[in-house]
């Protein structure tokens, strides 16, 4: 069966809001002719011709890639963030997971934190503002030495690229009841402090980091591990675990 | 479609005598700026992919003040992100033979002798850097046991030189690059602007100055002011409508300065991916690439008999084309992008296409499954292979994948010297955005090669040339270029909003990636390309009238983003083809069917063609000026390609 021939109607609530400083709502809209291979943004873009094109207002989300790589989509489908599927980005999501004639409920992330700018568009700020304090290692271009003078064993490289997997979309954030962003922090400082040439400034980095995180409003972590369950890519809750070790050691140290 | 063409006016700068010393010579002629007065001057990086995030990293560690723009709404988004295979260097680890002159060599041949010899040998140079850089930084690049770093092959090389990071190298990179410039930001030697697009160039005096953004949030029109401006916004695929670019990745930036006096090179230099997921509805808004390094174990064929429907687990060995393997032994399915989308094409074209459209090729991993074992091919390739699953709900390891070429990466861009400079004074291109490197076809991982390049150890060089010869300061946003160049865009705005035709942007996209796919593709032809000026003119004519354009300019408005960038590619299709009708030659990506061989393989016209077309505009679109660069191939001598 081709695309064309296997299509299907749904009724969509999507929130709307003109800007930051309005209120918003849920606006209810339908959808024919949306092929099952289509991605979830696809179905959006069809909307949003149609709005256009019935002289309306299109919906504004974001999204870049829609290869799910690049962290920019992220909406709240049926109040799960990147929707339905597991491990999956928004723009990654196809239709075909969802049944013909099916009501689904579209939001952007909510967090104190992530603002919303309009409609599905939040301010993911804050996490730049978190890796800036410091999110890598400082090196200069042109002081690096000969790259294979370090051997780094592979398990440690595999298992620090499992937490440097990070997009940074920030569905950790808005699947938490506290909305914490202690699984991307964790990601980062695990990936940092696994690696021989984050050692330096191991300490430092841990502390102004969280402290950053702090600042931002971001919630504390209570375990529930719903983090984990809507990471796009899978990074573990165990991230979580070596950020607070690595907080408390440098809070010993400094 | 007669042009005017010049020869003689354009001079690339680079320096005389052996091409091994030439960028240490370079270096030391240069000028410098003194590292006290490095702080009184201001650059502005537009883009924070590889080469601007590199380079406005690297000049504010030089300690200049840099302005940084990108219109995600953060660096660590720009396309470079989706980079997956790897990245190539020089490094020679397996001791198979490679050196800084091989990959030079495969560079400018796989760049099908259009690229220019000097720019190519100083990228070579730099690659060594560049991964020792990354590793500094942590990027997590694959390992073996002993702990060094692992490498891989991709298409057009016969020595393993490609560094990687699972499925993911560019996305690595990228954030080793983001970290390096929110480095800079904390210690306030960067400015970040997210959310802003560059809608002109500001050109005082002969110099570039400044910039006008768009604020993306208010809908606001911004000035900006520096002592240079650094272009690194990438490829324009995305005049093709679907390609594997990003769906904000845009030429605008980079027409508006062609605008401003910047010529444009090869615009028809683009380049078809092999390894696509194929087109699968009309709803579709872009094609995912596959990397280049499933090539490396996946072989690609055909069934042998035209129309085949049978499941390709039902299809004898015997009853398979491995063409690639058939025409090309000596490199197989490694052939260069080029070689392997014109194959594919030729045999769908043919009737021997698979999948319900029959426009895909398989690419099949059951040999490579049965020689070293399911585990081992899903640690290479898993996340591939579960974004392949993803999309069309087929598992790889069962069933072979369907691939189909798609638009992925342009070679042409706007035309830079030796030092990376274009014809604006002050204007630097760094990354896709300019044309230097590729020649007619780039060699897989070559691309964030080039971008890391030119922006962590080129440009940081080049620019301090050019600023050591400027004051700083001397320009203000008070200036009347400011007030023409915002007016101009102003202008621009108000007219995609007032025509309130019938038309989305998104319609006429369509249209003229159509025409563009068709005409200016994988094969052309003279007759083709004779009308196709004309035809994106009319349409382009029919997009001012009919277009309709949702909303106001005042607040966060995606259509009129969009619909500013259809604009573009209105103007930039229309040199695409004039440029595309005018190089008479097959040449890397591109045949063009009149210049081809008994066995169909690129014929190129060295005799006539071995320049850079970059062209000059004029005020007429349809009548721009081509200045033509020479190519002179001192080095790796001009030689028919042969991966036989």
């Amino acid at each position: 069966m081709t695309d064309a021939e296997n299509t299907r109607s749904y009724k969509l609530r999507i929130w709307r809001q003109p800007d930051a400083t309005s209120s918003g709502r849920l606006v209810d809209y339908e959808i024919s002719e949306v092929g099952a291979d289509a991605s979830f943004l696809e179905m959006l873009d069809q909307l949003n011709e149609n709005l256009v094109k019935k002289g309306e207002q299109p919906v504004a989300f974001e999204s870049d890639c829609r290869e799910g790589i690049c962290g920019a989509c992220g909406v709240c489908i049926d109040g799960r963030p990147h929707g339905p599927v597991t491990h999956l980005t928004t723009c990654a999501l196809r239709m075909r997971e969802f049944k013909d004639g099916e009501t689904i409920v579209v939001e952007p992330f909510r967090a104190n934190a992530f603002p919303v700018v309009k409609d599905l568009i939040v301010d993911r700020g804050a996490f730049d503002r978190v890796i800036e304090r410091g999110g890598y290692i400082s090196v200069n271009a042109g002081s690096a030495p000969e790259a294979n003078m370090l051997a780094i064993g592979k398990d440690t490289a595999e298992s620090a690229m499992d937490s440097a997997a990070c997009i940074g979309c920030g569905a950790c954030v808005a699947s938490c009841p506290n909305a914490s962003a202690s699984l991307f922090v964790g990601a980062k400082i695990r990936q940092m402090a696994l690696l021989p040439q984050g050692q330096v400034e191991r300490t430092g980095r841990a502390l102004a980091m969280v402290q950053q995180m702090d600042a931002e409003g971001f919630g504390d972590c209570s375990n529930h591990g719903e983090c984990e369950a809507a990471c796009p890519k899978a990074i573990s809750i165990e991230n979580i675990a070596t950020l607070r070790r690595e907080y408390l050691r440098a809070a010993f140290r400094s | 479609m007669d042009v005017e063409i010049v020869d003689g006016s354009l001079h690339s700068g680079a320096p005389d005598g052996p091409i091994e010393t030439q960028w240490d010579r370079h270096r030391f002629d240069m000028k410098l700026v003194n590292p006290a007065n490095k702080r009184k001057y201001n650059v502005i990086v537009v883009g924070t992919g590889l080469a601007g995030g590199a380079a406005a990293a690297t000049l504010a560690e030089l300690g200049y003040n840099v302005q940084n723009f990108c219109i995600q709404d953060s660096p660590r988004r720009a396309h470079s992100v989706a980079a997956q295979g790897g990245i190539n260097a020089a490094k020679n680890y397996p001791n198979d033979g490679d050196s800084v002159w091989r990959l030079f060599y495969d560079t400018v041949k796989g760049g099908d002798f259009r690229a220019r010899e000097s720019n190519v040998y100083r990228l070579a140079q730099c690659s060594v850097n560049i991964i020792d850089q990354c590793v500094a930084q942590g990027v997590p690049f694959a390992r073996e046991y002993g702990g060094h770093l692992a490498n891989r092959s991709f298409g057009g090389a016969q020595v393993s030189r490609t560094f990687y990071a699972r499925g993911q190298t560019g996305q690595q990179l990228l954030l080793g690059a983001y970290g390096s410039l929110m480095r800079q930001v904390d210690a306030g030697r960067v400015k970040m602007f997210a959310r802003r697009e560059m809608l002109d160039l500001v050109v005082i005096d002969g110099h570039a100055k400044g910039i006008i953004c768009r604020n993306l949030v208010t809908g606001k029109l911004e000035r900006y002011v520096a002592d240079a401006v650094v272009l690194a916004t990438g490829g324009y695929s995305t005049a093709y409508f679907l390609s594997t670019n990003a769906v904000n990745s845009n030429a605008t930036a980079a027409w508006r300065c062609h605008k401003r006096g910047a010529y444009f090179a090869n615009p028809c230099f683009m380049q078809i991916h092999p390894t696509c997921i194929p087109l699968s509805g009309p709803s579709q808004s872009k094609l995912t690439l596959m990397s280049e390094s499933l090539r490396n174990d996946g072989r690609i064929w055909v069934p042998k008999k035209k129309g085949d429907a049978r499941p390709p687990a039902d299809i004898p060995e015997d009853e398979r084309d491995y063409f690639l393997e058939r025409r090309y032994p000596a490199f197989g399915n490694l052939v260069p992008r080029d070689v392997a989308s014109r194959a594919a094409k030729h045999a769908c074209d043919e009737g021997f296409g698979v999948g319900a459209t029959g426009l895909a090729v398989y690419l099949d991993f059951a040999d490579a499954i049965e020689r070293v074992g399911h585990e081992n091919v899903k640690q290479k390739y898993g996340n591939l292979f579960d974004m392949y699953e993803e999309i069309t709900s087929e598992s790889p390891y069962e069933r072979p994948m369907r691939i189909y070429p798609a638009p992925h990466y342009t070679m042409g861009g706007l035309w830079v010297d030796y030092n990376l400079q274009s014809t604006i004074p002050g204007l630097h291109v760094i990354g896709e955005a300019n044309f230097s490197d590729h020649g007619a076809n780039r060699l897989g991982a070559s691309a964030l090669m080039q971008g890391l390049a030119d922006g962590y150890f080129v440009i940081p060089y080049t620019l301090g040339n050019y600023l050591a010869q400027t004051t700083p300061g001397e320009a203000t946003t008070d200036d009347s270029a400011f007030n023409e160049a915002e007016a101009n865009v102003r202008g621009t705005v108000d007219r995609l909003l007032a025509a309130r035709g019938k038309k989305t942007p998104r319609e006429f996209h369509w249209e003229l990636g159509r025409l563009l796919w068709d005409n200016c593709g994988m094969s052309r032809t003279s007759d083709g390309l004779k009308d196709t000026g004309a035809k994106i003119r009319s349409l382009r004519d029919e997009f001012w009238e009919n277009v309709h354009v949702a909303g106001s300019g005042e607040e966060l408005n995606q259509h009129l983003e969009y619909a500013g960038r259809v604009a573009d590619y209105f103007e930039l299709g229309e040199l695409i083809a004039i440029d595309a009708y005018h190089r008479e030659e097959s040449c890397g990506c591109h045949l063009r069917l009149d210049h081809q061989s008994a066995e169909g393989e690129a014929v190129r016209d060295d005799e006539n063609f071995s320049h850079v077309a970059a062209w000059e505009h004029t005020g007429d679109l349809s009548k721009p000026r081509m200045h033509r660069e020479k190519l002179e191939f001192e080095n790796v001598h001009l030689a028919v390609r042969n991966y036989k």
